[in-house]
């Protein structure tokens, strides 16, 4: 290879350093695994083993059979599920009028949705519980649901893929007679795929991901999340590390899942919301 | 050819469901956030409104005199001051190491390192405690092989808010990594061959071509890992609950445990948008710094 003749040596501690990194980056997950397969307080040795001794599933299965896991998989499932297909509806129409529909004050009303981006969630945190608790939605999944079903950073990224679709393809579609609504459903939405998967994994990780609003809007443990059951448990049964070690692996193993899939989008994505402001 | 003006009232179906949302949802309570920090709200108002009452800036005076706010801000400025530039440091040494022209296998060691990013916290978190365990921790151990003292990561006022970050910086560098790479792979290459004619030397190139050109990018990264540092919650709440001697009591952390376990809503809420302004004053300051720099 041209590559490695040029500076053998400089290569090579290029891609020393590099092995050494994700060996660091990958331990703390590689050892949660490890750890989970191990017998009951196999970890509280003393030097920590690296491998299980003898690998045992019996720490997922007392998740399942006696600390109600599968409820807790199939509400975030859910959850994230609904955000997911809901925001990226509403997201998509409303990044595609900002992109592709003059009115008047469009741009105004997009630079000020983008401003508020500064805000952080927390600060409508209080009010909107309150406001939610009117509504009789504290401690239901759609409480957890209605705040993520559009969100400014969705909009954002479609219009930024939407301004690319030319402009002639929409008036040919008008001219034909075409109505906005079929012009956005058959025409938009199509060019707009590859957006909106990176969408849709966004969404999803960040829903199934997300802890502090779900810990404060669900209050009766059968609704709770994995991460919220999670932070719950380790209240218990904080010297299982094996349990809940098991309980990440849980946790972490479908949102990795999907990244590894769909690593594409999601990588292109993060790059065109960040770069082309 | 221009797009045609289209009557308003189509882009209004268009962008209404969103928005309705977007201002029901998140303007409205925003809005009613400061309202709220004027006022008593507490658990009795909570069953009764009528036992609210307005009480003007009483509410931030007490949050001046309340000693836990300042240790709260304190530890809460110690993350996003030292945890924000050390992940941005990382985050950049990360990316020039996997976008070196010399490196093979660019995409699976950029996946590889970004995995950290998608996992979720809270299990993370749990990880990390036991990593941090003072007995039986791994860390502890590796310190024990290089013939170092062993440390009390999280039990130590002094280094639980230095694991929190080390875990902090773990879990982000990818992202701020992946945005590095694009502004890397986006300085054109004439640069660097003109810059090998003169004779320049690896460090000169770095500090006089890359540097510079990453300007945009370097804004970006730090004014978003500013933002989200300042939200610090779920680490501490899962790992330490803000101690121990309240140690890693963030703002975020003191809003909820006022806001949600004691009730007191108009408090919490006067907490709330005082982290808001802060975050508001870091964010035009660096943005104001950096655009005099450019």
């Amino acid at each position: 290879m041209a590559v490695f003749s040029e500076k053998p040596i400089k290569t090579l501690l290029l891609h020393l350093a590099l092995i050494a990194a994700v060996i660091a980056t990958l331990f703390p997950l590689f050892w949660m695994v490890s750890v989970s397969l191990m017998s009951s307080a196999e970890a509280n040795r003393f030097p920590p083993p690296l491998l299980p001794a003898a690998p045992t599933l019996e720490h997922y299965r007392m998740l399942f059979s006696r600390l109600n896991l599968a409820a807790y998989l199939l509400n975030s499932t859910l959850i994230a599920t609904s955000v997911t297909v809901l925001s990226l509806l509403l997201n998509s129409m409303a990044g595609y009028a900002f992109a592709k529909l003059r009115f008047k004050g469009r741009d105004r009303l997009f630079r000020l949705l983008l401003a508020s981006m500064v805000i952080p969630a927390q600060v409508a945190m209080l009010p909107l519980f309150l406001m939610l608790k009117e509504m009789g939605l504290v401690n239901t999944y759609s409480g957890v649901i209605v705040p993520g079903m559009a969100s400014i950073f969705g909009i954002f990224l479609i219009r930024q893929y939407a301004l690319s679709i030319p402009d002639s393809l929409l008036d040919a579609a008008r001219i034909d007679g075409a109505g906005e609504f079929r012009i956005y459903r058959t025409l938009v939405l199509p060019l707009c795929k590859p957006i909106l998967v990176t969408l849709a994994i966004f969404t999803f990780m960040g829903t199934w991901n997300d802890f502090m609003w779900p810990l404060i809007i669900l209050t009766d443990s059968d609704l709770y999340t994995l991460p919220v059951a999670l932070a719950n448990l380790l209240g218990e049964h904080v010297q299982d590390a094996e349990l809940m070690m098991a309980g990440s692996v849980l946790t972490v193993l479908p949102v990795i899942i999907l990244f590894l899939v769909l690593q594409k989008y999601y990588i292109e994505g993060l790059v065109l919301g960040s770069v082309k402001e | 050819m221009k797009t045609p003006l289209l009557p308003a009232n189509t882009a209004f179906w268009f962008l209404a469901p969103a928005l309705i949302l977007i201002v029901v949802f998140f303007f409205l309570p925003v809005a009613a956030s400061l309202l709220l920090s004027f006022t008593d709200f507490d658990i009795y108002a909570l069953g009764d409104h009528e036992r609210l009452r307005f009480v003007a800036l009483d509410n931030y005076l007490r949050l001046l005199g309340d000693p836990l706010f300042w240790t709260a801000l304190k530890n809460t400025l110690y993350f996003v001051l030292v945890g924000g530039p050390l992940s941005v440091a990382v985050s950049l040494g990360a990316a020039l190491l996997v976008n070196h022209r010399l490196v093979r296998f660019k995409g699976l060691f950029r996946s590889l390192l970004f995995l950290p990013v998608v996992t979720t916290l809270v299990a993370i978190a749990v990880v990390w405690r036991y990593l941090y365990h003072p007995r039986y921790g791994f860390l502890n151990y590796l310190l024990g092989l290089l013939g170092l003292d062993t440390v009390d990561w999280l039990g130590d006022p002094d280094w639980a808010m230095p694991a929190i970050i080390l875990m902090a910086i773990w879990k982000n560098f990818g992202f701020n990594m992946i945005i590095f790479i694009a502004g890397l792979q986006s300085i054109p290459v004439r640069l660097y061959e003109a810059a090998v004619i003169d004779g320049a030397s690896t460090w000169r190139q770095f500090r006089h071509i890359t540097l510079p050109m990453l300007a945009p990018t370097f804004v970006f990264v730090t004014v978003i890992t500013m933002i989200g540092y300042f939200q610090l919650f779920a680490e501490p709440y899962v790992m330490t609950q803000g101690g121990p001697a309240n140690s890693t009591l963030s703002v975020a952390l003191l809003m909820f445990q006022e806001g949600f376990r004691w009730w007191n809503l108009g408090y919490a809420a006067a907490v709330a948008f005082t982290l808001f302004l802060i975050i508001l004053t870091g964010t035009v300051l660096q943005l104001r710094l950096r655009r005099r720099e450019i």
